[in-house]
């Protein structure tokens, strides 16, 4: 009962990012194709890599005859913000057990926006949410690109403007967790910051100054921060109570009222 | 070293050193998890969500702003939509779709 609830309830919460996979997929299986490499080329990087970007960027690297230390330094150029995901993750998912390790893995952009602070309902297993959510994401991935590498040129259509999808996503995942709490330094933070560095540094370059802007913001804040969000003294049990009041509809105002009185 | 093998190795090196930078807070804080690392995990999903957002944009020229337009104007009807309805598939589907007819209809 509980097993099937959890599974529906993840399925559902994936959908958006089974679109946007399955045609980013589609995209990388056709660039690879173009470069003269069949499907299981598709699948075994799908499957190892499991960064979107990044796999687009090593088809480059592969047919340009990188070096393997450039190619390292690129991995890492570009991969950089998934360090950030880790952070956020070390205590949400400490008690995975056996998953823990495939959770870590699976661990990109559009995962990490439906993991990093879901509102659960009551009935629902947090940590076989975390797996299914991992799970159906790379399921995706791996089938659209497989897709694209075998059927490349049957599929093409145009497409322009449909990896719009993710950037709403991100945008709706933003405004949930906006409406969620009063306390928007972070948020705000998030989108200045970065918008400043992408001016100051460029397209290429913003990324690695942001997150080291925003972790100083952060930190700088931090007892600022902590009044706000009351975090200093309260301990596991009541913020998990806390999270399943809130995470209850009937129980919502409770919820509010709860956080309201603790500012 | 042949074509494929070449490939593979390339192959594993982005495997490899993608793996790494997710492992790595893990591995970091792998006995126990510092107060610093639990108030992070609490501001940082919106901060970084805030930076998603932005990351996803950084193609976007604002020289001339008309240039921005398909993007600002979609991105507005998203968020009209989500804060309107909260229906997550309606506001990226219609606010995709949107963007799609805009970069291939209209500002082409």
């Amino acid at each position: 009962m509980h097993r099937d609830n959890t599974l529906k309830y993840s399925f559902l919460a994936s959908l958006p990012v089974l679109a946007g996979y399955l045609v980013l997929g589609i995209g990388f299986g056709v660039l690879l194709q173009d470069k003269g490499y069949s499907w299981w080329w598709a699948l075994l990087m799908s499957a190892t890599i499991y960064a979107g970007s990044m796999q687009y960027v090593a088809v480059d690297l592969i047919s340009a005859g990188a070096s393997v230390a450039a190619a390292a330094l690129m991995t890492v150029m570009v991969n950089i913000r998934h360090l950030f995901y880790g952070l956020t993750m070390v205590d949400k998912y400490s008690d995975t057990g056996w998953k823990k390790p495939y959770l870590i893995f699976a661990l990109t952009d559009e995962t990490f926006s439906l993991v990093c602070s879901p509102e659960l309902p009551e009935e629902i297993n947090r940590k076989k949410y975390y797996f299914f959510v991992s799970l159906f994401n790379q399921c995706y991935w791996v089938a659209g690109s497989i897709l694209g590498a075998a059927a490349g040129a049957a599929l093409r259509f145009n497409s322009a403007g449909i990896d719009f999808a993710m950037t709403a996503l991100f945008v709706v995942i933003f405004i949930e967790q906006w409406e969620k709490t009063s306390f928007h330094f972070p948020a705000v933070c998030g989108v200045v910051i970065s918008v400043v560095c992408r001016v100051v540094f460029g397209a290429s370059g913003f990324l690695i100054p942001s997150m080291l802007g925003i972790l100083a913001a952060m930190l700088l804040q931090k007892k600022q921060a902590e009044q706000k969000l009351h975090l200093q003294g309260k301990d596991r049990q009541a913020e998990e109570a806390l999270q399943n009041a809130q995470a209850r509809p009937e129980m919502c105002s409770k919820g509010e009222e709860i956080q309201g009185g603790m500012r | 070293m042949t074509g494929n093998t070449y490939a593979l190795l390339l192959v594993g090196v982005a495997a490899g050193v993608t793996a790494l930078l997710r492992f790595l807070p893990f591995l970091v804080f792998r006995k126990h998890t510092p107060k610093i690392v639990l108030y992070l995990g609490e501001v940082l999903p919106c901060a970084i969500m805030g930076m998603l957002v932005v990351y996803c944009l950084r193609n976007v020229s604002i020289f001339p702003a008309a240039h921005a337009l398909p993007e600002a104007l979609a991105v507005a009807l998203v968020v009209f939509l989500h804060r309107w309805k909260h229906n997550t598939l309606l506001s990226i589907a219609a606010g995709t779709v949107c963007y799609m007819f805009f970069v291939q209809a209209v500002f082409k």
